[in-house]
């Protein structure tokens, strides 16, 4: 199982001191706890993507790319990369370059966006979002597998006799997580091509993303990629820690209260009820982010959302050695539940052994 | 069948309430109905917190799911400033905009004066037609001085007359989430438009 952080990129002014970060200083901070997410020990870092202020990741191969230079064993992913309005020609090119120089530690998520102006701005129409989704990941995922690809569909210049260069590393492509918070028809596509779907159930309860995991496990098993539970799926959780759990919630209130995506709105008492949100005790995310596998099943991949509302740098970086501690607990205490027969975690090198052995079973 | 009432009145008691309660009291007369009476006050931070945060507490997913499933539906609210109250508004923003579609709605407003009165039909009944709903033909306003009329009787016994008589005659379709396959929804991109 990974474990990692996601981070959405916004800049938002701290509502305890009043400072807003500068684009440099936000984009620097992210690198740093990129940086720092491996120096603790966690497995993943993944970048959002977003066209309109307050968010500085617009180039997410830009930043992971100067991320991988620096790190060793970190897996380099994305939030959420769009698939509706980026050509993607363009994705299946840089991603690849991303693969090479990473030396494989690079996969993705494929998002459709909500922000509405960003689909004209980009020359798309959000009615359009799932049909996007699905001609565009179609081709991505033609572009990765074939070497000369002739293609026509509706959103795009045809092409006749293109190659998508580099070419993925290994003659393996990078894996893709679909993320929904909402749509069965991005479960549906993740089960049909067998890949990943990531349900960032960060901000609403748990009920509605039991129905979507479970429609994509049993149409995974439908499409034939093997049993429901060797489906690959990833969770997002929303953490605040301190040693002691009050201090937590003390500090974490300001930050709360005034967040972008729910301040101003619900307690935070009613917020970590209803949602993954744990304030409180290392011991006490420990217990939550277990009971994730309880609704959900065994899963492959836990990204954590750290550096939101406003957190000062400094707190950020504490909070990621705090969850450095805890996750060799929740490696083993997800490990020892963990039924047999269950999908290991994605990895460069464990999808080249998987391709491996299928040409060798089918020369066999 | 299943007659959810949703009344948006505010004080307690409340004449947009007294007001509902008449008409279910004539629905229930004319059919055999279970009667689920939502009362959005009660609801009111709850609907603010869904706005702001996209997803339903427990107490307004149960409604919501009440609203959903209603083979008939009573919406009754006071008039504020020539229209629905906000609170009303807001919380049919929050159903599904599917929920209601083919669903008969009997609608119901109170006021102060008789001269709101056709907030029900320049405002209720376009929003309910905009979500698909089938609003019974009478639409029922009570102003203070129709709690002294005959006439505010004869028109709640005519609109649950055809509240019940729709809800009879034509039970609602139950929706049921459908998947389209992914094969359908390529090809479906694969035709030329």
């Amino acid at each position: 199982m990974q474990f990692g952080i996601f981070s959405v990129g916004d800049v938002t002014m701290d509502p305890t001191t009043g400072v807003t970060p500068s684009e440099r200083e936000r984009i620097k901070a992210m690198v740093t706890i990129a940086l720092k997410a491996e120096e603790v020990g966690l497995d993943v870092f993944a970048t959002g993507e977003h066209h309109n202020p307050p968010f500085v990741p617009s180039s997410p191969t830009t930043m992971l790319g100067y991320i991988a230079a620096r790190t060793e064993r970190l897996i380099l992913s994305t939030a959420t990369t769009l698939i509706t309005t980026n050509d993607p020609v363009k994705i299946a090119e840089d991603f690849a370059m991303l693969q090479h120089l990473a030396d494989g530690r690079v996969d993705l998520m494929m998002g459709r966006g909500n922000t509405g102006p960003v689909y004209p701005w980009f020359g798309q129409d959000i009615r359009m979002g799932i049909p996007l989704a699905i001609e565009n990941y179609a081709l991505l995922h033609q572009l990765w597998r074939e070497d000369v690809v002739d293609w026509e569909g509706r959103f795009r210049t045809p092409l006749q006799g293109f190659t998508s260069t580099p070419r993925p590393l290994d003659g393996v492509p990078p894996f893709v997580w679909h993320g929904s918070i909402r749509s069965p028809e991005i479960a549906e596509q993740a089960a049909y091509y067998g890949d990943g779907f990531f349900a960032n159930n960060i901000f609403w309860p748990k009920e509605h993303y039991i129905r979507l995991i479970s429609l994509y496990r049993e149409r995974f098993a439908h499409y034939g990629h093997g049993t429901p539970e060797q489906a690959y799926v990833g969770l997002g959780g929303q953490v605040f820690m301190r040693k002691n759990s009050q201090d937590a919630v003390k500090e974490f209130r300001p930050y709360f209260d005034n967040a972008p995506v729910y301040g101003h709105g619900p307690s935070l008492e009613d917020f970590t009820e209803q949602t993954p949100l744990t304030v409180g005790s290392p011991q006490q995310v420990i217990d939550k982010t277990l009971t994730f596998r309880e609704s959900f099943g065994d899963y492959q991949r836990q990204l954590f959302l750290m550096d939101h509302a406003g957190l000062p740098l400094k707190t950020v970086l504490e909070q990621l050695d705090l969850l450095g501690e805890i996750v060799p607990v929740l490696r083993k205490e997800f490990g020892d539940r963990r039924a047999p027969g269950v999908a290991e975690a994605p990895t460069h090198e464990a999808l080249v052994e998987k391709a491996e052995r299928s040409e060798a079973g089918v020369t066999a | 069948m299943k007659l959810v009432v949703v009344s948006a009145g505010l004080t307690q008691p409340s004449s947009t309430r007294l007001l509902a309660d008449r008409l279910t009291t004539a629905v229930s007369a004319r059919a055999d109905v279970s009667v689920r009476v939502i009362e959005l006050r009660e609801l009111a931070v709850d609907i603010a917190n869904h706005l702001v945060t996209g997803f339903p507490p427990p107490k307004l997913a149960d409604a919501l799911r009440a609203v959903e499933e209603a083979d008939g539906l009573i919406a009754a609210t006071p008039i504020f400033t020539a229209s629905y109250s906000g609170l009303f508004k807001s919380f049919f923003d929050v159903v599904d905009f599917e929920a209601l579609t083919g669903k008969p709605v009997l609608i119901a407003a109170t006021g102060g004066t008789a001269r709101h009165s056709l907030a029900l039909e320049h405002a209720m009944r376009p929003m309910f037609a905009y979500l698909h709903a089938v609003v019974m033909p009478t639409a029922v306003y009570a102003a203070s001085e129709d709690w002294a009329s005959g006439d505010l009787a004869e028109r709640v016994d005519r609109a649950a007359g055809e509240l019940a008589e729709l809800m009879v005659r034509t039970p609602t379709p139950h929706k049921e989430e459908e998947l389209i396959p992914f094969e359908e929804q390529l090809a479906a991109l694969r035709k030329k438009p």
